[in-house]
């Protein structure tokens, strides 16, 4: 089973990750990324630029509305996220709670849906 | 008024688990135990802050929720024609209200119902901890790792199972007793869950219930004290607890055994550990809680000595791996043997486990990075050092690693 690991990280965090690359933040998650490959889990992840670069569109009432900055205002946003291979949603939360993120910021776990060429392109 | 509720409060601290195991271990239904103790709680919150506190508060709450669950077995009884059920519910259904301390100890009972082998294992120590002791489902679950729902459901399966399958509620016959002794007492030491941190790093995982697991030892050990593994667990907790102040620097910082002040070690704990692992020597019948506490009790004399004999931890770890090869045991003498003997002995040891058994576990990591740095070998070090950074989970172990590997 497929699980996406959302990672939402503090201001800090994200401040952290910018620069210079040897601070125990960055530290923690290169070790954490190799700890996820040697046991075999890591399916893939990326890691997002800081909240401020981003940019939200929606249609309302048949009006375009783009505004400048993330959908929620959070004091943690998403600032990347991590696709695991595991047998049950128990040893996702475990992985979960090993990432660095999880003691400054937060970590949600989502179980992956049906892949999407068997939803929605395959008729 | 506030009184009264701090009485409510004690009562259930103190009686909670001995009048949820008595109430429940003639019906063998723990659900509707927890309901009916529930329900005489709360009417004791209204009625005592009026009334006055009763004389004998714990006979008051038995009273109140036997005859609530009196009341359910006539209304089942009407519904479903169930003639046994209330006989099978309370043959003295009709008595006085107890004494005190006169109704029985059935904690000891409701405990081996827990870590009986018709429940899954991963339940038992929940299952403890809530009928025991009270705990709520969601602390439970934080400690555990799941969601709080989730844990709440799958104890309310497992204790449809304990009525379902017709668990008895009774001490084992002799011929399986240490077995099923056995179960019970691992699932107490899962709760301890703070592990061993003779190793070079210790992972503590999640959230402590060190004092609601030597709270459960000595329950058993109340009602049996001539079984010495009981009395080596209990001993094994109060070592390991007696250094709880020791592990944290005043900053938080995580701070190993070999460079703990023993001056900061519980000397009444390691007193009461000595006592409890004395007993149960006595009986000549080693096994693996007296192996372990013996391995601690080595570790406290450093605070008379002022040295640790790792060649007797060895001896022990040993004996230890012989009786239960656990991957922890086997790190952990690997970490002792390398004290003793010198790393390379020590990484011959950890050469030896499976390396598909140690992917994810993290004091094999610590140790291994701790040795190839004592050998110099610095590159293989970080790598170590890496892997065991990256199955941390308390961030005062990571802290202290990260600052290990430079």
């Amino acid at each position: 089973m497929r699980y996406a690991v959302l990672i939402y990280e503090s201001p800090k965090d994200f401040e952290s990750r910018g620069g210079d690359r040897s601070t125990p933040y960055i530290a923690a998650w290169r070790a954490y990324h190799k700890a996820l490959v040697a046991a075999g889990v890591y399916v893939g992840g990326e890691p997002l630029k800081d909240v401020g670069t981003a940019t939200t569109v929606r249609l309302k009432d048949g009006r375009r509305h783009v505004q400048d900055g993330p959908f929620v205002e959070a004091k943690e946003q998403l600032g990347g996220f991590i696709i695991l291979d595991l047998p049950s949603i128990d040893e996702a939360l475990e992985w979960a709670a090993r990432c660095p993120a999880a003691a400054t910021g937060a970590v949600e776990v989502r179980p992956i849906d049906a892949p999407a060429h068997e939803t929605i392109v395959a008729t | 008024m506030e009184d009264a509720r701090g009485t409510v409060e004690a009562v259930a601290r103190s009686s909670y688990g001995r009048l949820l195991a008595y109430l429940s271990s003639s019906t063998r239904d723990v659900a509707e135990a927890e309901d009916a103790l529930g329900e005489a709680l709360v009417s004791a919150l209204a009625s005592w802050p009026v009334d006055g506190v009763p004389k004998q508060p714990d006979a008051w709450l038995l009273t109140a929720a036997r005859h609530r669950l009196i009341d359910q077995a006539r209304r089942r009884r009407v519904r479903e024609e169930h003639q046994e059920s209330l006989r099978r519910l309370f043959p003295d259904a009709t008595a006085p209200a107890v004494d005190g301390d006169a109704f029985p100890d059935r904690r000891a009972e409701l405990l081996f119902v827990c870590a009986h082998p018709a429940i899954d294992s991963g339940l038992h120590t929940p299952l403890m901890l809530q009928t025991v002791l009270g705990l709520d489902a969601a602390r439970i679950a934080q400690a555990f790792l799941v969601p709080p729902a989730t844990m709440g459901q799958r104890l309310v399966r497992a204790k449809r199972k304990i009525l379902d399958v017709g668990i008895p509620f009774a001490i084992p016959e002799p011929h399986e007793l240490p077995s099923r002794l056995e179960a019970v007492l691992e699932a107490i030491y899962a709760a301890y869950g703070l592990g061993r941190d003779d190793a070079a790093g210790v992972d503590s995982h999640g959230e402590n219930l060190a004092d609601e697991a030597i709270w459960l030892a000595r329950v058993v050990r109340q009602r049996m004290p001539d079984e010495p593994e009981v009395r080596g667990l209990l001993a094994l907790m109060l070592f390991c607890d007696a250094r709880r102040a020791a592990r944290r620097a005043p900053d938080g910082r995580y701070v190993p055994l070999s460079e703990q002040d023993p001056a900061a070690w519980s000397v009444d704990s390691i007193r009461e550990a000595e006592a409890e692992l004395g007993a149960a020597a006595r009986w000549g019948r080693p096994g693996r809680f007296q192996m372990e506490a013996a391995i601690q009790s080595v570790h406290a004399d450093r605070a008379q000595s002022g040295r640790t004999d790792w060649a007797a931890i060895v001896v022990f770890y040993d004996h230890l791996v012989g009786l239960a090869p656990t991957l922890g045991a086997r790190v952990a003498r690997a970490a002792a043997v390398a004290e003793a003997r010198g790393p390379l002995d020590g990484l011959a040891l950890l050469d030896e486990i499976d390396g598909a058994l140690v992917a994810t576990y993290q004091p094999y990591w610590a140790v291994r990075a701790h040795l190839l740095r004592s050998l110099g070998r610095a590159a293989e070090a970080a790598e170590a050092y890496d892997r065991a950074i990256g199955l941390a989970v308390d961030p005062a172990t990571r802290e202290f690693l990260l600052a290990r590997r430079g």
